[in-house]
């Protein structure tokens, strides 16, 4: 998919926009010439003339005062300021196309203007009205553009939205070590190899799937949990000691999938495995009156190293994103119903909080 | 004979990496592998191995600090520097620098036929040294300056910040307002910079990584890991046998150290 470019804000296309919409103007002129002097019985030449020299004022005018805006964008001005800008440049592009048409032809249209005004209105009536079908034909095409632009916009950034959660959920880092891990496994025990790759293929397939569906049962989150802590104890040895406490009366209440993986995922990649020595991580789900606590709490180096190591490192850039996501799908269920904290943990590392309303609390 | 270091936490990835060492260069005989990026650091320094193989993210200093450090503290009796291999799993921006500092780096999971161009290559550089006589090894200069390279390197793709021109710096309750060209010198201190000038010292909170950037590279020098020094606040530089630079100050009394990666900015034309 080209990416799609609003062309409002394209410079290279502008001088050739600009020439094209002149060429039109001056073949509209011409043809309104001829519908004139057809009604009037004037002179083809001098008709053509006048309306070229209004026709064009006027539209040099619009161009003008379509480029004179604060943001800079060659666009029509919003609201009434577009109308306002056809009316003035209607009634100053006509003074300006007859005084221009006078000159060539060594006459003075003026004095006959102040002396019947009825002619004047019978002149710049005309003039009103072609002026107003042309310039609404000009700005309808050009709002429509305009539309067509954002829509294509909008889809792309859609799909970046996208690949982002995918990136950061099968982030290529942790991937790529874990497959290290597999193929290193894979010669020197077997049986730990399969174990290994079966926990990849669940964790994958939970990662593929958390997209399409809107929830599940907090004990399939602990098993995605599961899986992915597996590979990170083959990883990390002893270094990495988890546990997870799920009160059975909890298992079936639902959540939008892999809610907690990334708070997981934070806490080893930024808390524990920067950390010299071991870590414990700690996963616990539990009721407090109608609301659903998830808590992950770590013993790794803390929110302030962590941060500290991040203005130092250049950051990929989806890191960040996972904690922005969860904030987003929980108030997109929730709203302010629920919450999300992440603070520092009495006696070192991190701890990461999700509060969520239960909509039928578990009879205990 | 040949002697190579590992650092890798990730204890599958290191022992599958001294099998594949083993297979690919039966002769290279290994130290005990390092655990992380400090542990790295020491065992290179009291083992001084031929070669030694970082990985990028460790606990503690990241496989770039570690070399830096290594580089160093490499003492000027111990022969030549080590030869450096990186590894990464995967590092978009790790891996740009390497490719633009030339450095050697391998992927993993480690692929065998990789490695083994990569050993040739290392068995290359090393039978050059060799054939040198033990002289000041032929290549320093070269590692030297690729590992500069790789140090400098922008992090990320972001436009460079705008320079400093003013430090705020707090002693006692008060804050300081220090013209940055006022200042002879920076020095890293945990994860403060201690801002040095003619009259006082202040600390600033920020890492020396992050000041660098927005220091004009002009006017002022990184002459150690953790010193930057104004250019024109030098008045002598004298060099010592072990490739390091003993720096005296215009405005300060006390002495300053060069290391080796940076004593190329002092060299008599």
């Amino acid at each position: 998919m080209p990416p799609p470019t609003d062309p409002a804000l394209e410079p290279p296309r502008g001088l050739a926009d600009l020439l094209l919409r002149g060429v039109q103007v001056a073949l509209v002129n011409v043809a309104i010439a001829g519908l004139v002097a057809s009604m009037s019985g004037n002179r083809f030449g001098h008709v053509v003339l006048y309306a070229q020299c209004i026709g064009l004022s006027i539209w040099a005018i619009i161009e003008i005062g379509r480029r004179v805006r604060p943001s800079g964008v060659r666009s029509w001005p919003p609201g009434w300021r577009g109308p306002a800008l056809v009316a003035v440049a209607c009634a100053l592009g006509y003074v300006i196309g007859v005084t221009l048409a006078d000159t060539v032809l060594g006459y003075s249209s003026w004095p006959r203007y102040l002396h019947q005004p009825q002619q004047l209105a019978r002149d710049f009536g005309p003039t009103v009205v072609f002026c107003t079908i042309v310039a609404g034909a000009f700005w309808t095409r050009g709002q429509a553009r305009r539309q067509r632009a954002q829509v294509a916009a909008a889809a792309h950034e859609a799909t970046l939205a996208r690949l982002d959660l995918l990136q950061s959920q099968l982030e290529p880092h942790m991937l790529f070590n874990t497959l290290a891990n597999l193929r290193a496994l894979i010669a020197a025990d077997p049986p730990r190899a399969q174990e290994m790759l079966d926990h990849l293929i669940a964790f994958l397939r939970a990662t593929l799937a958390a997209s399409r569906q809107s929830e599940h049962p907090l004990s399939e989150e602990f098993a995605r949990l599961d899986d992915y802590l597996a590979l990170m104890r083959v990883r990390m040895g002893d270094r990495l000691r988890t546990s997870a406490s799920l009160p059975p009366e909890l298992a079936t209440l639902p959540v939008p999938p892999l809610l907690l993986q990334p708070l997981v995922e934070n806490a080893i990649k930024h808390g524990l495995e920067p950390q010299r020595g071991p870590g414990e991580l700690h996963v616990q789900a539990s009721l407090d009156g109608a609301t659903l606590v998830l808590r992950v709490a770590d013993s790794g180096r803390g929110l302030d190293a962590a941060a500290q190591a991040n203005a130092r490192e250049p950051a990929p850039p989806s890191s960040g994103f996972g904690l922005v996501q969860i904030r987003e799908r929980l108030h997109t269920l929730h709203g302010d119903a629920a919450r999300f904290t992440l603070a520092p943990r009495a006696g070192g590392g991190t701890l990461a909080e999700i509060r969520l309303p239960v909509a039928a609390p578990p009879h205990s | 004979m040949t002697t190579a270091l590992i650092a890798e936490d990730e204890l599958l990835l290191a022992q599958a990496l001294r099998a594949e060492l083993a297979r690919a260069w039966p002769e290279l005989q290994l130290l005990e592998s390092a655990v992380d990026g400090d542990d790295a650091v020491e065992r290179a320094l009291s083992g001084r191995p031929d070669v030694v193989f970082l990985d990028i993210r460790m606990p503690g200093r990241t496989g770039l600090e570690a070399a830096e450090a290594i580089v160093e503290e490499w003492p000027g009796d111990a022969g030549a520097l080590p030869l450096i291999v990186f590894v990464t799993a995967y590092d978009q921006y790790a891996l740009q620098a390497f490719e633009r500092a030339a450095v050697d780096y391998l992927q993993k999971p480690v692929q065998p036929a990789r490695l083994a161009s990569c050993c040739a290559r290392l068995r290359d550089t090393l039978a050059l040294r060799a054939a040198a006589n033990g002289a000041a090894a032929p290549d320093d200069a070269a590692l030297l300056g690729r590992l500069r390279t790789l140090l400098g390197a922008p992090a990320g793709a972001g436009a460079a910040p705008a320079a400093l021109t003013l430090l705020q710096a707090s002693i006692g309750s008060t804050l300081h307002m220090i013209p940055v060209d006022e200042v002879v010198y920076f020095e890293a201190a945990d994860k403060y910079v201690r801002v040095v000038t003619a009259e006082r010292e202040a600390l600033i909170r920020m890492s020396l990584r992050e000041l660098l950037p927005r220091l004009r590279p002009e006017t002022f020098w990184q002459i150690h890991r953790g010193t930057v020094v104004r250019a024109d606040a030098i008045a002598t530089a004298t060099r010592d046998d072990s490739g390091k630079v003993f720096l005296t100050l215009r405005q300060r009394p006390e002495r300053l150290v060069a290391s080796r990666l940076y004593a190329h900015l002092f060299r008599a034309t």
